[in-house]
């Protein structure tokens, strides 16, 4: 209703955005929540090991090789509770929590690699080249992505495992540890399978932007047309790319759980909170809390997550809230 | 429009044999063999696995036998169930999970449409965010843990339930709700956006400047243009709906074809997998389809030649 | 019907929208009034209150945001503001009629073009959906839908941006109302369709006997259809005056900007168009003093500490500034030199 005359610039636009995502209290409470997640993921595992000397795999004293029941339900002790070995589900959760954080980013880090990339080349050179492109998109699409993530991380597994998932889980886990290099894998494989949308959202901006008169200019200039794509092109998609990069999180951060719970994902002695609401499940009725926790931590971050992805498209893109 | 149904029917049967090459390359490039998961077995019963099943031939007159006979309809018999077709065991599994998935996705519709329109015409009222806060939450539990919670409350605290396996209509509440939970909510999600948008329109200004009723407003002129992103939701959520079905089968005991499928694949049943492959890309080819079609039905500025 | 012949008075209307900026004022203390058969010409920039103020009067401001916080608007007697929003409807589209700017936009893209006309007069005329169609058919043929018949039943898209105006004019017109609020109708248009649309409001006006409210930022579009002129400018009358009188002799020095900025094809070819200089204010964060102080060319000191009076300077003529009496005094003997060319020089340089 009321018209106003805005004077976009360069950074003011970022600024303004940043204004508005701090006005809305559900994106500010997100990422509150996310902040203090990491937070606590990252340091609460050493903060309780040097504090009562409890780590992810430590089994308490009053458990013997015998008994039939090691899950305790949540004390002072052990404020989750243990889980079925007897090990503080809390300190598992942390560690769990480390690694289910870190699929989200790296496997969305993957994702937008492959999707941008591919849909800005498909949006730019349009025309048969991009109608071939799509297709694609749309056939791998109808396969099942379970199946893609099975294939992968058959094929790359074990002995095949390529260099460098071999290199950086010998960095962070040290040489050999087949069980890091099979999640690290696991993170590639998730990025692989979660390109798809990205690549159609990115597309539909190239397409709308490459007829714009600064491609021209750049064009006439003689600059190539990887510069175009990805100097000129991709930064002023930017806005919708890291909309859909914020939803991108929890979507793969679920189908991680998804896979821990149909026992494919992320293997003993690692947990994450998908795997480990996937072990809970088993004693529902009897260990409850088993459940709750690892499903309740998972589901406040998810829950940031998507209201800080929400903030984030309405800050950014305030005209049109679409999805 | 005919020619142009007719065309995208067409085009859907190379696209499928299409998606069961990809798939069959994905299942060969895969390491290892359906019998392989075992134990090392001697060279000579090996061998004659190898003839039984036409591994012995080179690859692309495996490929050719196998494509000839996906053209004419026939994958062959599962290698884990054996000597049942698969064309069988999709038949007998199929009714499981196509009751559960499209009742889900009839309540999800439903709920979701009548929670996102309330939503947008009362907009930031108590109404509008309580119901996407829900929504919200809907989309961060995980099915997996939704289905036992709600198992937990309903079958096992309150005994209103069955809490599992296939039985009379209570039996299909619990798991019905789980799948049907995240479609839910981004259907209030999607409707609701759509309406706002919609209402902010100039047409609607236009139909208010008329003296027409706000109910007349929003079913009439409104409504229309408010759920086009719930149908071009549809498509995918159809897709995604067999992932879903895969956690409810599980978590409810039912025997339906999502469990198959994710045995299939776990055993490395060739013909299983690519028969469901084949199977649910056709299905989703046609859901497609349809989502198109109603477009067209619903936006008359869309024009298929 | 009111014995002195007025159709709408508006008073002191004052409308605000709530906005994370603040309060914005964007309508600010206006009053008008319009007699029956008169044309009204209701002139600014974008953002100036003047499609705000039009809205008001339809009580078609989006609540929240916006709220019509001040002010009555008397339609033919009723005080609208007061009336329950059921009896607003009533009025709305059968007494009481609006076309808007974007005809792209302002048609339902989903629904047939007989639709949207039926829909009207069934609504208040009570007309069977025989009546309806007929009636949208002779409305169709009224504006100058060429093969009315076969068009009706087409939806929007099908039409060209000229065409879907007349589309909504007839829609406005469908019920005979006394009052036709024109909110930029050409604004959108190409340059030839415009001067067909005008031509068709004036004609039609003429016909029907219709009351109209002509929006514009244009001083060309309302020059030839309008009896009176409100100049408006940040959510305040500048200037308020017969239309003939407003050109020949304005007494503010924005309507002699806006006035000088009209394109003159006559007249000193080759020269640079002119421009205020400067933008619009921001209505949220109004100066204390007159809004339009820093684009004005005779600025004093107190133009910038102290809001300016509404004078009279001649019959039915007022202007809002503080050098009013100056400004019409400068008018005058331009006028008076240069006899024809209603833009003076007095302001060159």
């Amino acid at each position: 209703m009321v018209e106003k005359t805005e004077q976009i610039k360069g950074t003011s636009l970022w600024r303004d955005a940043w204004r508005r995502l701090l006005k809305n209290r559900l994106a500010v409470f997100g990422m509150i929540v996310l902040a203090l997640m990491i937070l606590l993921v990252a340091i609460g595992p050493i903060v309780i090991r040097l504090t009562t000397g409890i780590t992810a795999d430590y089994v308490p004293s009053q458990v013997d090789e015998g008994d039939l029941v090691r899950s305790f339900p949540p004390s002072l002790k052990h404020p989750m509770g243990t889980d079925e070995a007897g090990r503080d589900l809390f300190a598992r959760v942390l560690q769990g929590g480390r690694i289910s954080l870190m699929v989200g980013l790296i496997s969305t880090l993957v994702s937008l690699l492959v999707g941008v990339s591919y849909g800005a080349i498909a949006g730019y050179l349009g025309g048969r080249i991009d109608n071939i492109m799509m297709r694609i998109v749309d056939m791998i699409y109808a396969i099942p992505y379970i199946l893609i993530v099975i294939v992968l991380l058959s094929i790359f597994g074990g002995p095949n495992t390529p260099a460098f998932i071999a290199s950086l889980s010998e960095t962070f886990g040290g040489a050999g540890n087949q069980g890091l290099s099979q999640i690290f894998l696991l993170f590639f494989s998730l990025g692989l399978i979660s390109w798809l949308t990205m690549a159609r959202v990115v597309r539909g901006q190239i397409l709308s932007l490459k007829n714009e008169e600064f491609v021209l200019a750049a064009k006439a200039l003689g600059v190539s047309t990887f510069g175009i794509i990805f100097r000129h092109l991709v930064p002023n998609a930017l806005g919708p790319v890291i909309v859909y990069a914020t939803l991108t999180v929890p979507s793969i951060m679920l189908s991680e759980a998804f896979l821990s719970f149909l026992g494919m994902g992320v293997q003993a002695p690692y947990a994450s909170w998908g795997s480990l609401a996937a072990d809970g499940i088993k004693n529902i009725s009897i260990f409850p809390w088993q459940l709750i926790f690892p499903g309740v931590t998972m589901a406040l971050t998810l829950f940031s997550l998507n209201f800080l992805g929400d903030g984030l498209r309405d800050a950014l893109d305030p005209q049109t809230r679409k999805f | 429009m005919l020619s142009f149904i007719l065309r995208r029917l067409l085009i859907i049967i190379p696209m499928a044999l299409l998606v069961v090459t990809m798939t069959w390359v994905l299942i060969r490039a895969a390491p290892g063999n359906f019998y392989s998961s075992e134990k090392t077995l001697p060279p000579a019963i090996e061998a004659n696995i190898r003839r039984k099943y036409g591994l012995d031939k080179p690859w692309y007159q495996q490929y050719l036998i196998m494509m000839g006979n996906v053209v004419q309809g026939d994958f062959g018999s599962s290698l884990k169930y054996q000597g049942e077709s698969v064309n069988d065991i999709i038949w007998r599994h199929l009714p499981y999970s196509a009751t559960i998935g499209f009742l889900a996705y009839l309540v999800a519709l439903i709920v979701g449409l009548f929670a996102g329109i309330v939503a947008a015409l009362k907009q930031n009222s108590m109404f509008d965010y309580g119901s996407m806060a829900t929504a919200m939450l809907g989309l961060s539990v995980p099915n997996f843990v939704l289905g036992p919670i709600l198992v937990l409350v309903f079958a096992l605290g309150l005994y209103w339930l069955p809490p599992a396996r296939w039985g009379g209509p209570s039996s299909l509440v619990l798991p019905v709700l789980t799948l049907s939970a995240i479609y839910m909510a981004y259907i209030a999600r999607l409707t609701r956006a759509g309406m706002l948008e919609v209402m902010r329109s100039d047409y609607i200004r236009t139909a208010r400047a008329k003296g027409l009723n706000e109910m007349t407003v929003l079913l009439k002129h409104a409504l229309r243009g408010g759920i086009v992103p719930v149908v071009s939701f549809t498509g995918p959520a159809l897709a995604s709906l067999l992932a879903g079905t895969v956690v409810v089968e599980k978590v409810f005991a039912i025997p339906g074809l999502g469990n198959i499928f994710i045995q299939a694949v776990l055993n490395r049943d060739e013909p299983l997998i690519l028969g469901i492959v084949a199977f649910l890309s056709i299905l989703i080819m046609i859901f497609n389809l349809l989502v198109d079609i109603a477009y067209g039905v619903l936006d008359p500025r869309i024009r298929y030649e | 019907m009111n014995s002195n012949g007025t159709i709408l008075s508006v008073t002191d209307l004052r409308t605000y929208f709530h906005t994370e900026d603040g309060i914005v004022k964007a309508v600010d203390g206006i009053s008008f009034e319009l007699k029956k058969g008169e044309t009204l010409g209701i002139v600014g920039e974008s953002g100036s209150g003047k499609s705000v103020t039009n809205l008001s009067v339809m009580r078609l401001i989006p609540e929240p945001p916006g709220k019509i916080v001040a002010g009555d608007i008397i339609f033919d007697g009723t005080d609208v503001r007061a009336l329950p929003i059921d009896d607003v409807r009533k009025i709305r589209g059968k007494r009481m009629a609006m076309i808007f700017q974007d005809p792209m936009t302002s048609l339902n893209p989903f629904l047939k073009i007989s639709t949207q006309l039926m829909e009207v007069t069934r609504l208040h005329l009570g007309h069977t959906k025989k009546q309806a169609y007929e009636h949208a058919i002779n409305m169709l043929q009224t504006v100058g839908i060429p093969e009315a018949h076969e068009r009706i039943d087409n939806y929007p898209h099908e039409f060209s941006g000229g065409m879907r105006q007349r589309v909504m004019i007839a829609m406005a017109l469908s019920c005979d109302p006394e009052l036709l609020i024109a909110d930029e109708p050409t604004t959108a248009l190409d340059v030839t369709i415009q001067a067909q649309i005008l031509e068709l409001i004036k004609d039609l006006k003429k016909r029907m006997g219709t009351s109209v409210i002509l929006i514009t930022h244009d001083l060309g579009v309302v020059a030839g259809m309008t009896d009176k002129i409100i100049v408006m400018y940040a959510g305040k009358v500048f200037e308020q005056a017969p239309t003939r009188e407003l050109f020949a002799t304005p007494a503010n020095p924005y309507t002699k900007g806006l006035l000088k900025s009209v394109p003159d094809p006559a007249h000193e070819q080759g020269k640079e168009l002119y421009q205020i200089p400067g933008l619009p204010p921001d209505v949220a964060h109004l100066p204390p003093g007159c809004p339009f102080a820093e684009r004005c060319y005779r600025v004093e000191e107190i133009c910038r500490t102290d809001f300016p009076p509404f004078v009279q300077v001649n019959e039915g003529h007022h202007s809002l500034c503080h050098f009013a009496e100056e400004v019409y005094a400068e008018s005058n003997a331009v006028q008076a030199d240069s006899g024809s060319n209603p833009v003076g020089g007095a302001n060159d340089g």
